[in-house]
C-alpha cells in the first residue's frame, strides 16, 4: 500500500519547519491544509507593533493520514516569533479540535512554541484556554490527542498547559517542556537558582529525556520525524480514557512523585533515586542505551 | 670591565626581592600582590601571557590590582589581549604602552581606550611578528605565564594549550628576564615537561585552571544554505583544481562548512586523499567528521580547543601529543607551519576593497589580528616546489621561465557578500583607513594585502585574482563576485561577461553547482551533539554549546 | 514595515500545474515567499513587505534578475520579509519556482 508510507528520507524534527514535519510526518502526499497561506488569515495585531505577519500566522492545520488512518494535523512554526500562541494562531487550533469532535478523527499537535503571543496577550491567553477546552471535550469524545514536542522553541508557557491536557505527549531529547523558560526562573529567582546560559542544566531540568523519566512524557524518540511518526502511529492504538477516575489516579501520582523528589536540589538526584546506575551519564547516552536505562522510569497515564 | 654583567646583578636582585615572599620558588597566593609589587620596577616591559586562547588570569587580576603610586608606566606586550582586567591595567595608570596582536572579546573597549589616549599604541602585530621582536627589540623584564601545573623545581607541565608559552619563556629567560608561573597545581612530578624548571622563577599555586576561551568551536546547527554554497564553491573550484593537501582553514562558518562538506560533498567527487590532509589547524570540533572518515593525515595544532582534549588525545596518528598523551601545541611553530609549509589559507574577513585589501576592523572595533595575516601572505622565502604553489605561480606569470618562476600560495577570502546586519563585505574605502588615520597611525591595519591575496568565494561566484592582468581587471573581478552590494551593483557587466569567459571569474553554473543543491542536509554534522556522537563521546562540548 | 511592489515582464512562464507553493519563514533574517499563480504567463508579479526600511535599490536588483533568470511568469509573487540578506531573498525565490513546479502527487 503505497499511500501508507511516508517519505523514506531522515529529517531532523529539531531541525524542520513546521511544514516539512508534517510533510515527513503524515502519509507521504495525504496532508491537505484548511485555511492555508493563500487565505492570508493574519494576525490582526502585529502590523500595530509594525512587525512582520506570516501568512499563516504561525501555524499549518489540516487533514491527512497516519498509516492509511486519518487524522487531524496541526503544526507550529517555532521559527516565527517563537511559535508564540496570538489570536488567530490560537483559533485555527481551537476549530481543528472541534472538527475533530466532529469527525470523530484524531488530531496530532505538533508543538513549537515558547507561550503565548505578548502583543496580543489577551487573545492569546484566552485561546489557551479555549483549546484546552476543546482538547479535554475531544477527549471526552474518546478522541485521542497527541502532543509531539522536539522542535527549537520547545514547549512554554500556555503550550505546555495545552501539552498536559493530552493523552499522550512524544518528546525527543532536544525537546523541551515546562511552564516557565529558563530565562523567566532566572529573572524571578535569580541565577543561583537557575544560570539560565547553562544549556546542559537547561536540557537536564526541562529535556526530554528528564520529562520522560518523571513521566512528563509518554514516549521518547530520536530526533526524526520517522520516529516522531511511528511513536504517533503506536501511540494511536493505546486505550483511550479521560475520566475522573484516570484524573483521580494521576493526581495520586503527582503527590508520591513530589513526595520521593521533591527535595532534590538537581535533576540527576531525581535519576539517582530512579535507581539508573550512572546518573551523570544520562544526558551523553544515545537513544537505545537511554531507553534500557530508563525502565524504572515514573509512568503517567493518559493525563500529566 | 667591571661594567658587564649588569642584567644578571638585575636579575638577582628581583630574585633576592622576590625571595621575601616566596618559599623556595613557590610564591603563596596570599603573597601575590607583596611578591609582584617587590619583583616589578615601574617602566619594565612585561609579558603578561595572554594568549589566543588560555589566560594568566590570577596574574592578570593581580597586576591590575597593584598600587600605581608603586608600579606604572609598564610597556605590555602580550599576544593577546583578551580580559577585562588586561585593560584595567592601562586604565588605572600602571601600565602606558602596549604592543599586541589580537584583542576579539576587547575589540570595543580596546578602541575606545585608544581613543581616549588612555593607551599608547606600540604597533598592531601579527603573531610571528610579535614573537620575533620579543628576541630583538620587545624583550621582556618580566613573563607571568601560565600552566597546568609545575614541581617543586618549576618545571611546567602546560596540557594542551601551551601556545605561546615557550616562545615568551625563551626569549625573557635566557635574556635575564624574570618568569613567574601561574599553576592551577603544585605536583611531585609532571606528566610532562613543557618548560624547564630552570628557566622558571617563581611558581604561584592558584587552585583552579587558568581561563580558556572556546574560540574555535562552531555550531554546524548555524550554518547557513549560502555559507554551504560558497563551501561547495571552494571545494570543487579551488581545492579540487590545484589538489590542495597542506593549508590552514580559518575560524569562520564558511570554513566550518567546507570542513563539513568533505565526507559528504567531498566525497562524492572522489577527492578524499587529494585534498585537505595535511593542516596547521587548532583542533576545531567541525574538523571531526573528516578524521572519523579518514580524510585527515595530519593536523598541527597552535592551540588547543575547550572539550577537544580527551578526542586528541586519542587520535595521536592525527595529532601531535606527549608521553601524557594529551595535545602539545605551539603557536610560533604552527604559525611558521602555516607560513611555509601551507599551500593554502582560506578565511574570512569583515571588509574587502576594490583592490582587494581586506580587514577585520571596523571603526568601533579593533580585533588586531589572529593567524590569518601570517598565514594568509605569500612566503617569500619559500623555496619548495609544489603542484599547487606552481600552478598558482604560473597563472599568475604564465610567460616567465618556469624555473626561475616563484610559486604563490593560495591565499583565499571567503565570506556571503552581506555579513551580520547586512554590513556590506565590499566597501569603497575600508573602515582601517579612517581608524588610522583618527588614531595617526602610519599604517592602517589590514589583515590580508591586496598582492596576497589570490580567490575571492562569495555566494555569486569565484574570482581568481592571479588572473587578472591590470588593475582594472582586477576591481571587475571584484565586483563581479560582489553580489547586490553597491560594490557589485556597479560592475561593468561587459568586462565581468568577458572575465568570466576567461575563467577569471567562475558562476556555480559554470562549476556545474546548483545552489538549490546547498542543503543542510550536506553536511556531515548538523549539530554540536552530531559532533560528539562522531567522535564517540571523546568530544565533551562546552555546557554552553549544548541542547541536551 | 516598508511595502514595495514589482510588476515585470517574464521571458519565461513557470512550468508545472501546482496553483500554490510557500517555502521559508518569517524570522530575523529570514522571510516566506508564497507564490500563486495569478498573472499573466508574461507577468511576474512580486509584492514585499519588509521589516528592514531603505533597501528599495536591492530588491529591484534582486527581483529583476529572479525574474531575468527564472521561470516566473504567470506568478503572483507576495513576500513577508524579515531582514533577510539579498542573497537569502534570491535563494528562497528559487526555492519557490522550484517548488511550485514540482510534479502532483
Amino acid at each position: 500500500m503505497t499511500t501508507a508510507k511516508a517519505d523514506n528520507v531522515s529529517l531532523s524534527w529539531y531541525e524542520a519547519s513546521a511544514r516539512q514535519r508534517i510533510d515527513a510526518f503524515v502519509d507521504a502526499g495525504s496532508f491537505a491544509e484548511l485555511i492555508g497561506p493563500e487565505l492570508r488569515e493574519m494576525s490582526p495585531h502585529l502590523a500595530i507593533f509594525d512587525l512582520p505577519e506570516q501568512f499563516d500566522d504561525g501555524i499549518v492545520v489540516g487533514r491527512g493520514r497516519l498509516d492509511g488512518v486519518p487524522v487531524l494535523v496541526a503544526a507550529q512554526e517555532g521559527r516565527f516569533m517563537g511559535g508564540a500562541f496570538g489570536e488567530v494562531h490560537g483559533a485555527k487550533l481551537t476549530g481543528l479540535l472541534r472538527a475533530a469532535r466532529a469527525l470523530h478523527q484524531d488530531v496530532l499537535i505538533l508543538f513549537d512554541t515558547g507561550g503565548v503571543r505578548l502583543q496580543e496577550a489577551n487573545a492569546g491567553e484566552l485561546a489557551i484556554a479555549e483549546i484546552m477546552r476543546a482538547v479535554i471535550e475531544a477527549r471526552r469524545a474518546g478522541i485521542h490527542v497527541l502532543g509531539l514536542i522536539g522542535g527549537r522553541a520547545g514547549c512554554y508557557g500556555g503550550g505546555s498547559l495545552i501539552a498536559g491536557t493530552c493523552s499522550r505527549l512524544i518528546v525527543s531529547e532536544q525537546g523541551r517542556i515546562s511552564v516557565s523558560g529558563p530565562e523567566v526562573i532566572e529573572t524571578n529567582k535569580g541565577i543561583e537558582e537557575f544560570d539560565s546560559r547553562d544549556r546542559a542544566l537547561v536540557w537536564r531540568t526541562m529535556g526530554g529525556k528528564h520529562r520522560y523519566l518523571i513521566g512528563g512524557a509518554d514516549a521518547f524518540v530520536d530526533d526524526e520525524a520517522l520516529a516522531f511518526r511511528q511513536a504517533a502511529i503506536d501511540a494511536l492504538k493505546t486505550m483511550r480514557g479521560c475520566d475522573v477516575a484516570v484524573l483521580e489516579a494521576e493526581q495520586k501520582r503527582l503527590e508520591r512523585r513530589l513526595q520521593r523528589f521533591g527535595e532534590a536540589a538537581d535533576a540527576v538526584e531525581i535519576w539517582q533515586a530512579l535507581g539508573i546506575d550512572q546518573p551523570t551519564g544520562i544526558p551523553a547516552l544515545p537513544t537505545a542505551a537511554f531507553l534500557r536505562a530508563a525502565s524504572n522510569r515514573e509512568n503517567a497515564d493518559d493525563a500529566r | 670591565m667591571s661594567d658587564w654583567g649588569m642584567q644578571k646583578a638585575a636579575l638577582a636582585e628581583r630574585l633576592a626581592a622576590g625571595d621575601q615572599h616566596a618559599k623556595g620558588k613557590m610564591v603563596p597566593i596570599a603573597n601575590l600582590p607583596a611578591f609582584l609589587k617587590a619583583v616589578i620596577r615601574s617602566g619594565d616591559r612585561v609579558c603578561l601571557e595572554g594568549d589566543n586562547q588560555k589566560q594568566a588570569d590570577i596574574l592578570a587580576s593581580a597586576l591590575a590590582n597593584l598600587d600605581p603610586r608603586d608600579v606604572h608606566d609598564l610597556h605590555m606586550v602580550q599576544s593577546g589581549v583578551v580580559l577585562p582586567s588586561h585593560l584595567d591595567i592601562f586604565d588605572k595608570g600602571i601600565a602606558r604602552r602596549l604592543d599586541f596582536s589580537y584583542s576579539g572579546p576587547q575589540s570595543a573597549r580596546i578602541a575606545r581606550m585608544l581613543f581616549g589616549r588612555k593607551i599608547e599604541l606600540g604597533a598592531v602585530h601579527t603573531y610571528l611578528e610579535l614573537f620575533a621582536r620579543y628576541f630583538i627589540d620587545l624583550t621582556p623584564n618580566v613573563a607571568l605565564i601560565a600552566a597546568v601545573s609545575a614541581d617543586k623545581d618549576g618545571n611546567l607541565y602546560t596540557g594542551p594549550n601551551t601556545e605561546d608559552t615557550p616562545t615568551v619563556v625563551e626569549a625573557t629567560s635566557y635574556k635575564n628576564g624574570l618568569v613567574v608561573a601561574q599553576v592551577t597545581e603544585i605536583v611531585d612530578k609532571v606528566p610532562r615537561v613543557d618548560i624547564p624548571g630552570d628557566l622558571v622563577h617563581f611558581v604561584v599555586e592558584a587552585g583552579r585552571p587558568f581561563y580558556v576561551e572556546p574560540l574555535f568551536t562552531r555550531d554546524p546547527a548555524a550554518i547557513t544554505e549560502t555559507q554551504i554554497l560558497t563551501a561547495m564553491l571552494a571545494i570543487k573550484g579551488i581545492y579540487a583544481p590545484y589538489g590542495v593537501r597542506r593549508l590552514n582553514h580559518g575560524i569562520g562558518f564558511n570554513t566550518a562548512a567546507i570542513e563539513l562538506l568533505l565526507p559528504t560533498y567531498g566525497e562524492r567527487l572522489g577527492l578524499k586523499g587529494k585534498i585537505c590532509t595535511h593542516f596547521a589547524l587548532n583542533p576545531h570540533p567541525t574538523i571531526i567528521p573528516a578524521i572519523e572518515s579518514g580524510w585527515v593525515d595530519q593536523i598541527h595544532c597552535f592551540g588547543s580547543e575547550v572539550g577537544m582534549e580527551d578526542y586528541v588525545a586519542a587520535r595521536s596518528d592525527v595529532f601531535f601529543t606527549g608521553p601524557d598523551g594529551s595535545l602539545r601545541s605551539n603557536r610560533a611553530f604552527c604559525q611558521t607551519a602555516g607560513l611555509y609549509a601551507c599551500d593554502m589559507f582560506i578565511g574570512s574577513t569583515l571588509q574587502i576593497d576594490l583592490d582587494g585589501h581586506s580587514s577585520t576592523v571596523t571603526t568601533s572595533r579593533i580585533a588586531g589580528f589572529g593567524g590569518a595575516p601570517n598565514m594568509g601572505s605569500d612566503p617569500r622565502g619559500r623555496r619548495h616546489p609544489s603542484e599547487p604553489w606552481l600552478k598558482a605561480g604560473a597563472e599568475a606569470d604564465p610567460d616567465s621561465n618556469a624555473a626561475l618562476r616563484r610559486g604563490r600560495k593560495l591565499v583565499v577570502q571567503i565570506g556571503e557578500t552581506f555579513g551580520e546586519r547586512k554590513a556590506p563585505l565590499f566597501v569603497e574605502r575600508l573602515d582601517a583607513l579612517d581608524l588610522a588615520r583618527e588614531l595617526k597611525l602610519d599604517l592602517a591595519p589590514v589583515m590580508v594585502y591586496s598582492d596576497d591575496v589570490t580567490h575571492i568565494v562569495t555566494e555569486e561566484g569565484i574570482a581568481n585574482l592571479l588572473m587578472c592582468r591590470s588593475k582594472d581587471e582586477r576591481e571587475q573581478a571584484i565586483r563581479g563576485v560582489a553580489g547586490y552590494t553597491d560594490i557589485g551593483r556597479a560592475r561593468d557587466a561587459k568586462l565581468v561577461e568577458q572575465l568570466r569567459q576567461r575563467g577569471v571569474i567562475q558562476r556555480p553554473e559554470d562549476l556545474d553547482i546548483d545552489p538549490l543543491d546547498a542543503d543542510r542536509s550536506l553536511l556531515a554534522a548538523r549539530s554540536i551533539k552530531d559532533l560528539m556522537l562522531a567522535s564517540g563521546g571523546l568530544y565533551r562540548p562546552p555546557s554552553r554549546f549544548r541542547n541536551w | 514595515m516598508e511595502k514595495l511592489s514589482f510588476r515585470l515582464t517574464a521571458p519565461r512562464c513557470a512550468g508545472g500545474t501546482r496553483t500554490q507553493a510557500i517555502v521559508g519563514v518569517v524570522a530575523s533574517g529570514n522571510l516566506e515567499v508564497l507564490l500563486e499563480r495569478a498573472s499573466p504567463a508574461d507577468m511576474c508579479t512580486i509584492d514585499i513587505a519588509t521589516a528592514a526600511h531603505g533597501f528599495g535599490a536591492v530588491w529591484d536588483a534582486v527581483v529583476r534578475d529572479f525574474v531575468a533568470r527564472r521561470s516566473a511568469g504567470g506568478l503572483r509573487i507576495s513576500i513577508n520579509d524579515g531582514g533577510a540578506r539579498p542573497d537569502t531573498v534570491a535563494l528562497r525565490l528559487a526555492q519557490g519556482v522550484r517548488k511550485i513546479e514540482e510534479p502532483e502527487r
